[in-house]
C-alpha cells in the first residue's frame, strides 16, 4: 500500500507535464500591439490611453495555462511572472509600446551621451510605490544593483553591461555602461528593468510592491491570482477594478471555462483545432496575432553527422514546414526561415530559402543513410510534430528515433548535457537570437565567429547598425541551416465580445491589462 | 480486544516511519534538479549550485531527512522550492478539497450500490437482477474522466444547469459549493457505484448460501427479510475492505477528475509539484497520502472488530 502513491507520482508525470507546456514553450501569451482600437496611448504608458472609465467597477477574469510558481522574478525564470506582473504591478523606467518601440514610463525622458555609454534619466516626481514610499532615483539605483547582485535567473545577464548607476538627485538617474549596448535599454523594458522599493522587497514571493496601476490582492498557487486597481496610481486609472487571472492545467477545462462563463478571456488557445467552438461572433471575438515564439527543430551542431552543413541542409529540404504547421497547429502561425519574427525590426522573410524538396535532400546526402535521435520535451507542439518529422525524414533515408522527456528531464539531458541529435522547442523570449546563436556553449552548439562578431558589433553600434548586423547574422544562420525554424507560434486569444483593448501581437513579456475594459 | 488494538497501533506507527524513509529516498533519486527547473533555460551551473545550497539540497541525506521529518512531526512541511511559501497550509486546503470531492462521490456510490447490489443478488436469476449486473458491468468499463466530459458537455455547456468547472469553498458559499461539485460527484459516484454494486452483489450472494440464512428462512422469514436481519452485517465485511481500498485509490486517482473540472485538489497539487520538480512538496503530499492510506486501513481493521465479534477472539 505504501508504495502506491509513489507509483502514482510516476504515472502522473505525463499528465503533469502538460502544465509545463510553457517554460520556454507554449507560454505564448503576452500580447501587445494595437488590435482593439483604443490601444494607442503609447507615450509614457502612464497616460494609459483614454480607457477612461476609472469609476467603473468592472472585473475581468482571464484564463491562463501557465501559472507563476512564485511571484518573485528575481529567483524564478518562469515567463508567467512577468506576464502577470510587468506593466500591471511593476513598471520600469521605459516600456515597449504596442509596436515594440521603447518609450518612457517612469522616466519622463532620457538622454544618451555622444559615446552611447551613459544614460541620464529624468524620473517622474509624483510616483509612489503601493506601500506608500515615494519612488526616487535611489530606488532605481537599488533596483539595478539588485539585479546584478541578487537575481538568480539567466536574464540578469542583461544588466552585466552596467558599470555604474548613481542618483544625481532624487529625480535624476545616471547609468554608465562599460561599452555601448543597444540591448541594454531594450532589456530595461523587460522584467529586469522593473523598479523596486528599497523598503519593499522583504516578501516579494507573496507581496509584490511596485508602482503600477494594479496591486496583488491574493495568489493561490496554480489556482488564481487576483489583481486590484491601485487607488494611488500616479497615472490614469485603469478601467478594470479587478483582474482575476485563473490558471487551468487542462486545455479543455480552459475552453469550457469560457463557454460556461467562468472567465471572459482565453489568453492563449492551446489547441487551435478547438477554435470552431467559439465561431459565434455574436458571443465571442477571436484575436489572432503573432508572438515571439519560434518553434525550432534544433540540431546539435557540434556532433556528427549534424556538424556537416550538407546534412543540415538536406534535413531542411526534406521537411515540409507548411504541412507541419497545418497539421499540428491548424495552420495558425507564421512560417519563417531564420531565428527572427515579423515584429523584429531586422526581420526578413527567408522562408523560401529552403523549399520542400526531398529530391534535393537525397542528392545532398549522396546516398548515405543516418540514424538520428530526436529528443523532445513533452509539450503539445513538440510531441505532435515529432512523428511527422520521422516520416518525412524517412523518405530521404534518415531514420529518426523519438524520445519524449518530461520538461525537467529535457532541461537536464538535452539542454544542460547536450545529449541529443535533434530536438524541438519554442524559444519564446523576445530578441533571443544573440543569446542562442552567439553563444557556442548553448545547447545548439553553434560556433561561428563571424556571427558572434556581428552580434557584438551590432550591439555596440547605432540602432541602424544594430538592425543591419542582426539581419546579416540571421541570413548567415539561414544559409548555414544552423537549425530548422518550423513556424512562429500564433497569439490566439478568444474573448467575450464586450471585452475591449486586448492587444493583437505579443511583443513584450507582459499581458497588459492597463488598456483593457469590459462590459 | 485492547491488546489487538494496541498491536495494530504499533504496526501503524512503524509503517508510517518506514513509509517516510521510503518516501524521502525515492525523492532523492528522482532525476531533474529543482534549482535547474526554477532557473530555467540558460541558468549557469553556479547559479544552480547556489540555489541548491539555499534550499538545503547540498546537505547530507540523513541531515535532510531529519530536518524534514522533524518539521513534519510538528506539522511543518517546509517551504516549497518553487513558490517559496510554506507548504503546510496549502497542503491542508488542497487535501480537504479532495476529501470533499471523494467523500461525496463515495456517499453517492453507496447510495447506488447497496440497494442495487442487494437487488441484483436477491434476484440474481430474474431479469431485473441480470439487468442490474449488466448495467453495472458497463459502468465499470467507463472511465470517470469520460463520464465527467460527457456530464460537462450536456449539463454544463448545453443546458447550463451547472458550472463546467471550478471550486468554491463551502464556508464562502455553500450553494455554489454544491453546484460546483455536483457534476464531479456524479462522475465519480456513478462509476464507483457500478464497481461497488458488483462487490455488494457477490458479497450478498455469498451470504445467501450460508447455513445461518437457511436456518433463518426455515423459521419463516422471507429471503429479503432474512438478509436484512442477519446477512447484511456479514456481507458488510468484504464490502468494507473494498471501500477502504477505493477511498485511498480515489484520493490519489482523483487527479483526473480534478483536471477535467479544474478543481484545486491534492491531486492537481501533486502533478504541478512533480512538473516543477518541487520535490519537497511532492514528498509532503505523498507522505500525507500514505498516512491517510495507512489510517484508512487501520480504521477498516477496527471496524471489522466492531462488526464481526468473532474476529475479536480469533
Amino acid at each position: 500500500m505504501r508504495v502506491r502513491p509513489v507509483h502514482s507520482v510516476l504515472a502522473l508525470l505525463s499528465g503533469a507535464l502538460v502544465v509545463l507546456a510553457g517554460c520556454t514553450a507554449g507560454s505564448s501569451t503576452q500580447p501587445t500591439s494595437s488590435a482593439g482600437g483604443s490601444a494607442t496611448g503609447s507615450t509614457g504608458g502612464g497616460s494609459a490611453s483614454g480607457s477612461g472609465g476609472a469609476s467603473s467597477g468592472a472585473a475581468l477574469s482571464v484564463g491562463f495555462v501557465l501559472a507563476p510558481k512564485t511571484l518573485d522574478m528575481s529567483v524564478d525564470d518562469g515567463a508567467a511572472i512577468p506576464q502577470a506582473l510587468l506593466y500591471n504591478v511593476y513598471e520600469g523606467l521605459v516600456r515597449l509600446d504596442d509596436g515594440g518601440k521603447i518609450v518612457p514610463l517612469l522616466a519622463e525622458k532620457y538622454e544618451v551621451s555622444s559615446d552611447n555609454k551613459s544614460y541620464t534619466f529624468t524620473l517622474r516626481k509624483d510616483v509612489k510605490f503601493s506601500d506608500g514610499a515615494a519612488f526616487t532615483a535611489a530606488d532605481a539605483v537599488f533596483s539595478i544593483e539588485r539585479v546584478q547582485k541578487d537575481w538568480k535567473p539567466a536574464v540578469k545577464a542583461g544588466m552585466d553591461v552596467v558599470s555604474k548607476a548613481e542618483a544625481v538627485d532624487d529625480s535624476t538617474l545616471k547609468v554608465t555602461l562599460s561599452k555601448p549596448s543597444q540591448s541594454w535599454l531594450y532589456a530595461m523594458a523587460t522584467r529586469i528593468g522593473a523598479m523596486y522599493s528599497k523598503t519593499g522587497v522583504g516578501d516579494l514571493a507573496a507581496k509584490p510592491i511596485g508602482t503600477g496601476p494594479f496591486t496583488v490582492k491574493s495568489y493561490q498557487t496554480n489556482v488564481q491570482l487576483v489583481l486590484e486597481r491601485n487607488p494611488n496610481y500616479w497615472g490614469a486609472a485603469p478601467a478594470l477594478a479587478t483582474v482575476n487571472l485563473k490558471y487551468y492545467a487542462d486545455a479543455n477545462a480552459l475552453n469550457n471555462a469560457l463557454l460556461g462563463k467562468q472567465i471572459d478571456v482565453i489568453s492563449t488557445v492551446q489547441a487551435p483545432e478547438t477554435l470552431s467552438q467559439f465561431a459565434d461572433t455574436s458571443k465571442y471575438q477571436t484575436i489572432e496575432g503573432t508572438t515571439t515564439g519560434e518553434v525550432l527543430l534544433s540540431f546539435n551542431n557540434s556532433k556528427a553527422p549534424l556538424d556537416d552543413k550538407n546534412v543540415r541542409q538536406a534535413i531542411t529540404y526534406a521537411i515540409d514546414r507548411k504541412a507541419i504547421m497545418d497539421t499540428v497547429w491548424a495552420g495558425k502561425g507564421q512560417l519563417i526561415g531564420t531565428h527572427s519574427v515579423p515584429t523584429d525590426p531586422w526581420y526578413e522573410d527567408l522562408y523560401s530559402k529552403y523549399p520542400y524538396d526531398p529530391a534535393k535532400a537525397k542528392e545532398l546526402l549522396g546516398g548515405k543513410t543516418y540514424t538520428l535521435r530526436l529528443r523532445v520535451p513533452n509539450v503539445p507542439y513538440a510531441t505532435a510534430t515529432a512523428p511527422i518529422i520521422v516520416s518525412q525524414l524517412k523518405q530521404v533515408g534518415i531514420t529518426v528515433t523519438v524520445d519524449t522527456l518530461d520538461f525537467p528531464s529535457w532541461l537536464e539531458q538535452v539542454f544542460k548535457n547536450v545529449d541529443y541529435d535533434m530536438s524541438i522547442v519554442a524559444h519564446v523570449e523576445p530578441r533571443d537570437i544573440a543569446n542562442i546563436w552567439g553563444n557556442p556553449k548553448y545547447y545548439t552548439r553553434y560556433d561561428n565567429p563571424e556571427v558572434q562578431k556581428l552580434f557584438t558589433d551590432g550591439d555596440a553600434g547605432t540602432a541602424e547598425e544594430f538592425d543591419a548586423d542582426y539581419k546579416k547574422a540571421a541570413e548567415i544562420l539561414a544559409d548555414d541551416a544552423a537549425g530548422d525554424w518550423l513556424w512562429v507560434l500564433p497569439n490566439l486569444i478568444v474573448a467575450d465580445t464586450d471585452v475591449k483593448g486586448i492587444l493583437q501581437n505579443q511583443v513584450s513579456e507582459s499581458f497588459d491589462f492597463t488598456k483593457i475594459s469590459a462590459g | 480486544m485492547l491488546r489487538r488494538l494496541g498491536i495494530r497501533t504499533l504496526v501503524l506507527l512503524a509503517s508510517v516511519l518506514v513509509a517516510s524513509v521510503i518516501d524521502f529516498l525515492v525523492m532523492a533519486v528522482v532525476p531533474g534538479s529543482p534549482a535547474q527547473v526554477t532557473l530555467g533555460i540558460g541558468a549557469t551551473p553556479d547559479a544552480v549550485a547556489a540555489l541548491e545550497r539555499e534550499v538545503g539540497l547540498d546537505r547530507a541525506l540523513p541531515v535532510q531527512y531529519l530536518n524534514w521529518i522533524g518539521g513534519v512531526v510538528r506539522g511543518d512541511f517546509g517551504v516549497s522550492y518553487s513558490s517559496r511559501q510554506p507548504i503546510s497550509a496549502d497542503l491542508l486546503d488542497r487535501f480537504s478539497v479532495t476529501l470533499w470531492l471523494v467523500l461525496g462521490g463515495m456517499v453517492l456510490s453507496l447510495l447506488i450500490a447497496i440497494p442495487m447490489g442487494v437487488i441484483a443478488a436477491v434476484r440474481h436469476r430474474k431479469l431485473s437482477g441480470i439487468l442490474i449486473s449488466g448495467v453495472s458491468q458497463v459502468g465499470v468499463a467507463i472511465p470517470a474522466f469520460l463520464a465527467g466530459l460527457l456530464l460537462v458537455s450536456f449539463f454544463a455547456l448545453r443546458w447550463n444547469w451547472f458550472p463546467p468547472n471550478g471550486y468554491v469553498v463551502p464556508a464562502d458559499d455553500p450553494v455554489q459549493f454544491f453546484r460546483h461539485l455536483t457534476l464531479p460527484w456524479i462522475a465519480l459516484g456513478v462509476v464507483q457505484g457500478a464497481v461497488l454494486t458488483r462487490y455488494v452483489r457477490s458479497a450478498v450472494l455469498d451470504e445467501m448460501g450460508q447455513d445461518y440464512l437457511r436456518t433463518a428462512r426455515s423459521k419463516g422469514l422471507r429471503p429479503l427479510e432474512a438478509l436484512m436481519r442477519h446477512g447484511l452485517r456479514n456481507a458488510a465485511v468484504p464490502v468494507l475492505t473494498v471501500l477502504g481500498v477505493q477511498l485511498v485509490t480515489l484520493m490519489v486517482g482523483a487527479v483526473v477528475i480534478e483536471r477535467v473540472f479544474a478543481i484545486p485538489g491534492i491531486g492537481s497539487m501533486l502533478t504541478d509539484a512533480v512538473a516543477n520538480r518541487d520535490l519537497i512538496t511532492v514528498q509532503g503530499i505523498v507522505f500525507v497520502l500514505v498516512v491517510f492510506a495507512l489510517l484508512v486501513s487501520f480504521l477498516v481493521d477496527v471496524l471489522y472488530l466492531a462488526i464481526d465479534p468473532r474476529l475479536r477472539t480469533r
